[in-house]
C-alpha cells in the first residue's frame, strides 16, 4: 500500500507490532496505545523511533506527557465515515502541540484527504495508482476556509479584515 | 440580507465544481454507490422512492425574490414544476436527474445559494424564527448569528462525519417559533443578569424514534464564546457519540445516558482545556460587517391603523378571515408580517409550484421591502408588509391560489411526504392530512376550533413532527396495511412538550372522523372560546379526548 507522506508517496519504514509480540532490535516500531502506556520507559530506551496507534475510542490526550518522544502516531479509520480520527488529530496538533508524523491508517478514500490535511493528519496509507494527483487536487479542493484548524491555513473571518503588512490575529502562537 | 462576498462565493463555487467532479466519477463508474453516498448526501442529495431528491438550504429560511425566481427556474428546467418548502426551511426537488445534479447547484450558486450540508451526518441547515427581525418580542435580531453558525459549520474539518446529523437552531424572542428546544442544539438569545445579550444554550432536543425536550447545558453564554462553546459540543458528541447504532447516534441519546450533568461536566472541561488558538474567537470588524446585511429596512412612519386595509376587511368577509388569521404583529406601527399558508386544500402541505413561487417573488418585491421567509411550519411568510399594502397582496395571492386563510389552524398541517415520495415510511400522510383538513373545511367550524396545531408522519423518524402537534398523527405498517396512532398535548414552542400516544391505531379511513369526534368533545368542555385545545387539554387531560377518538361513529 503507498504511503503518502505530505502529498509525496514515500517508503513505509514503520512496523506495527502486536500486543504480546516483542520489538525487534532495530527499526521504527508503532504498539498499541496501552501498550506504550504501560511500557514507555522500556519502549523509549530502545534509542530507536517509536510510534503509537490510536483506536477511534482513545483518548489521545494520554499521549500529551510523552509526545516529544514519540515520531508517528497513527489514527484508524475503521470506517471512513468514522469521523473521530479528525477530532484525535485535532487534540494532537493543536491542543498538545504534537510535531511528529500523524498518520491515517483504514478506510482513506480520495474525498477524505481534504478533510484529513485540515485536521493535521501529514501522511495517509491510501490505495491509488494516483496516489500524489489525487492529493493534490483533493486538498485543492477548497481554496477557502471558514475555520481555523490544524493546517494554519488563514480563515475567511479574519482574511476579510486583514491589511497586508499586519499581523494576523488569531495566528497560532505556540 | 446577506450577501456573499468573494470568500463565500470563491467557497461555494469550489463545492459546486468538487461535486460535478464526484459526480462524473460516480457516473463512470470509479466511484461505487457505497463511497458516493456520504458524498451526495453532504450536498443535499437523496435516493428517495422513484428518483433522487435534491434538498436546497435556505440559510435561517430567508429568500429573497431573485433568489425564489431562481427556484422557481431550477423547478421548471430539472423538475416538474414544483418544489417543497420543509420544516427545516428547506426547498426539496423530487425528480432531478443525477447527472443534472452539478448543473442545479451551479445556478443556485448563481444566486448566493447551495445544497451543502443539507443531508449527511454533519451539522445542517442552522434554522430560525420566521419573523425575525420583523416581530415586537425579541430582543434582537438572531439572523447575524445564524449567518455566523452557517460560515463556521460549513465544511468544518472536525464535524464533517459525526455519529449522526446535527441541526441547530437559534431564536431570540421569549415566543420560541423556531421549536429550539426540539434541536440538537436550541440557542434562545437572552440577557444576563448584567443585561448582556448573550445564549442559553439548550442540548439534546430531537423528535425522530426517541422524542426529547431538550435540555439547558449553559445558562448563558457569551456572543464571544458561543463558537468556542459549541466547538466543545460538537467535539464530546463527535468522541463519544454511539456509532454502533444509527437509531442511537443523535446527540439526544448521549445526553440522556450520560446524563445531563456529566454531559455538561464533560463540555465544560474540554471548553476550559482550549488553548487561546483554539478559541474560535471572531473579529469584532467580522461580526459588525455580518451584522450590517441585517440592519433594519427604512420602515415609512405610518398610523397604527390603516383604512384601506379597515374598509376591505368590512367590504369582504372572505378576506377579512384571511386577515384575521394570516396576519402577525409587526414591531414597526402601520405595519404586519402576512403568512402564505401553502396548505390549500388537496395540495400536498408545503408545496407550491413555479408559477406560485414567482408570483410570491412578485409581490415581495413590490409590496414586502424584498424580503420572503419559509417558516417550519412549511409555509411561507412575507415579514414586513405595510397595512395599506394587504389588501393587494391578498388579491396577487388570491390569484395564485395562495390566499389560503388557515395560518396557524387546524388545517395548516404540518406533513411529511410520507410513502408517496419517501423510501423510509411505512405509511402516507399527504392523503390523511388532507382528509383531516377536509374536517375544517367550513371556515365558520375552523374558526370556531381557533389555534390547533395537527402534525402528521408518516413514520416513526417523524419528519412531520407527530410528537409536537397539539394533536399528532404517527403512520405505521401493521402487517402490510396502513394504521394511524393519536398523539395528544405535544407543543413545539417554549413549552416545548412530546406528546403521548393515546392508543391503538386507527385505519387511514377513521382518522378524520376520529379527530372530529375529538374536536367536537374540545368544543363541549372547554371554558370559553380563548381557551386554545391545548390549555383545555392540559386542564382536563386526555381522558375525555381519548373516548371521543375511540368512541363509535
Amino acid at each position: 500500500m503507498p504511503l503518502l507522506k505530505s502529498g509525496k508517496e514515500v517508503d513505509d519504514i514503520w512496523a506495527f507490532v502486536e500486543d504480546g509480540h516483542e520489538l525487534s532490535p532495530g527499526g521504527c516500531m508503532s504498539v498499541s496505545l496501552a501498550r506504550f502506556l504501560s511500557e514507555h520507559d522500556v519502549l523509549l530506551a530502545r534509542n530507536e523511533a517509536i510510534g503509537v496507534r490510536l483506536q477511534p475510542n482513545e483518548d489521545p490526550g494520554l499521549l500529551a506527557p510523552h509526545l516529544e518522544h514519540l515520531h508517528l502516531i497513527e489514527v484508524a479509520f475503521p470506517k471512513y465515515t468514522d469521523g473521530r480520527g479528525y477530532s484525535q488529530a485535532q487534540l494532537l496538533r493543536r491542543r498538545y502541540g504534537y510535531k511528529g508524523e500523524v498518520r491515517a491508517i483504514g478506510h482513506v478514500l480520495h474525498d477524505q484527504l481534504g478533510l484529513m490535511v485540515r485536521a493535521g493528519i501529514d501522511a495517509m496509507v491510501f490505495e491509488s495508482e494516483r496516489a500524489e494527483a489525487i492529493y493534490a487536487e483533493a486538498v485543492g479542493e477548497l481554496s477557502e476556509v471558514y475555520q481555523a484548524s490544524a493546517d494554519g491555513r488563514d480563515t475567511a473571518f479574519v482574511k476579510r479584515h486583514q491589511k497586508s503588512g499586519e499581523p494576523k490575529p488569531g495566528e497560532k502562537v505556540s | 440580507m446577506y450577501r456573499y462576498d468573494e470568500f463565500d462565493e470563491t467557497i461555494v463555487r469550489d463545492r459546486a465544481k468538487q461535486f460535478r467532479g464526484q459526480v462524473e466519477r460516480r457516473l463512470s463508474g470509479e466511484l461505487k454507490e457505497e463511497n458516493f453516498k456520504p458524498l451526495r448526501l453532504q450536498n443535499g442529495i437523496y435516493l428517495q422512492l422513484h428518483a433522487y431528491m435534491l434538498r436546497v438550504a435556505i440559510p435561517y429560511g430567508q429568500l429573497s425574490p431573485v433568489k425564489l425566481r431562481q427556484l422557481a427556474m431550477i423547478a421548471d428546467t430539472y423538475d416538474k414544476g414544483y418544489g417543497h418548502f420543509t420544516t427545516r426551511q428547506n426547498i426539496q426537488y423530487n425528480w432531478v436527474a443525477l447527472a443534472e445534479m452539478p448543473d442545479v447547484l451551479d445556478d443556485l450558486a448563481d444566486v448566493e445559494m447551495h445544497a451543502i450540508q443539507t443531508s449527511g451526518n454533519c451539522i445542517r441547515n442552522t434554522t430560525s424564527d420566521h419573523l425575525a427581525g420583523a416581530n415586537a418580542d425579541e430582543i434582537e435580531d438572531p439572523r447575524p448569528w445564524c449567518e455566523i453558525i452557517r460560515q463556521w459549520s460549513t465544511f468544518h474539518p472536525e464535524f464533517a462525519h459525526l455519529p449522526r446529523k446535527f441541526k441547530i437552531a437559534v431564536t431570540a424572542s421569549p415566543v420560541d417559533r423556531a421549536a429550539v428546544r426540539v434541536h440538537d442544539i436550541g440557542l434562545q438569545m437572552m440577557r444576563n443578569a448584567a443585561g448582556e445579550i448573550g445564549f442559553e444554550v439548550i442540548v439534546g432536543g430531537g423528535l425522530g424514534r426517541s422524542p426529547y425536550v431538550g435540555v439547558t447545558i449553559r445558562e448563558w453564554v457569551s456572543k464571544q464564546d458561543l463558537l468556542s462553546y459549541l466547538e466543545a459540543n460538537m467535539r464530546v458528541y463527535n468522541r463519544h457519540g454511539r456509532r454502533d447504532n444509527k437509531y442511537k447516534a443523535r446527540i439526544k441519546i448521549l445526553v440522556n445516558e450520560l446524563g445531563p450533568d456529566e454531559y455538561r461536566r464533560q463540555v465544560d472541561e474540554e471548553f476550559a482545556a482550549q488553548n487561546a488558538w483554539e478559541k474560535v474567537i471572531l473579529p469584532q470588524a467580522e461580526v459588525e460587517r455580518i451584522a450590517a446585511y441585517f440592519a433594519s429596512p427604512e420602515f415609512e412612519t405610518k398610523p397604527a391603523v390603516s383604512d384601506v386595509l379597515e374598509a376591505a376587511t368590512k367590504a369582504d368577509p372572505a378576506f377579512a378571515r384571511w386577515r384575521k388569521n394570516n396576519l402577525r404583529p409587526h414591531r414597526v406601527a402601520g405595519y404586519a408580517s402576512v403568512h402564505i399558508a401553502l396548505k390549500q386544500q388537496g395540495v400536498a402541505p408545503g408545496d407550491a409550484t413555479s408559477d406560485q413561487m414567482r408570483a410570491v417573488a412578485d409581490i415581495t418585491e413590490r409590496y414586502a421591502l424584498g424580503d420572503v421567509r419559509v417558516a417550519h411550519e412549511q409555509d411561507l411568510v412575507l415579514p414586513h408588509v405595510k397595512l395599506d399594502d394587504v389588501p393587494a397582496v391578498y388579491a396577487a395571492l388570491k390569484s395564485v391560489e395562495l390566499a389560503s386563510s388557515n395560518a396557524g389552524m387546524a388545517s395548516d398541517i404540518i406533513t411529511c411526504p410520507g410513502l408517496d415520495y419517501c423510501n423510509l415510511a411505512n405509511a402516507r400522510s399527504i392523503s390523511v392530512s388532507n382528509e383531516i383538513q377536509a374536517v375544517f373545511a367550513d371556515p365558520v367550524f375552523e374558526d370556531e376550533v381557533g389555534t390547533l396545531h395537527i402534525n402528521v408522519s408518516g413514520c416513526i423518524n417523524a419528519c412531520g413532527h407527530h410528537h409536537v402537534g397539539h394533536i399528532g398523527v404517527l403512520g405505521v405498517d401493521k402487517k402490510g396495511e396502513e394504521f394511524y396512532q393519536i398523539l395528544f398535548g405535544g407543543r413545539a414552542d417554549e413549552k416545548a412538550t412530546i406528546g403521548s400516544i393515546a392508543g391503538p391505531g386507527l385505519r387511514h379511513e377513521e382518522v378524520a372522523p376520529a379527530i372530529r369526534r375529538v374536536i367536537e368533545k374540545y368544543l363541549s368542555v372547554r371554558t370559553a372560546k380563548t381557551e386554545k385545545f391545548i390549555d383545555t387539554f392540559a386542564r382536563v387531560g386526555d381522558s375525555p379526548f381519548k373516548e371521543a377518538l375511540y368512541a363509535s361513529a
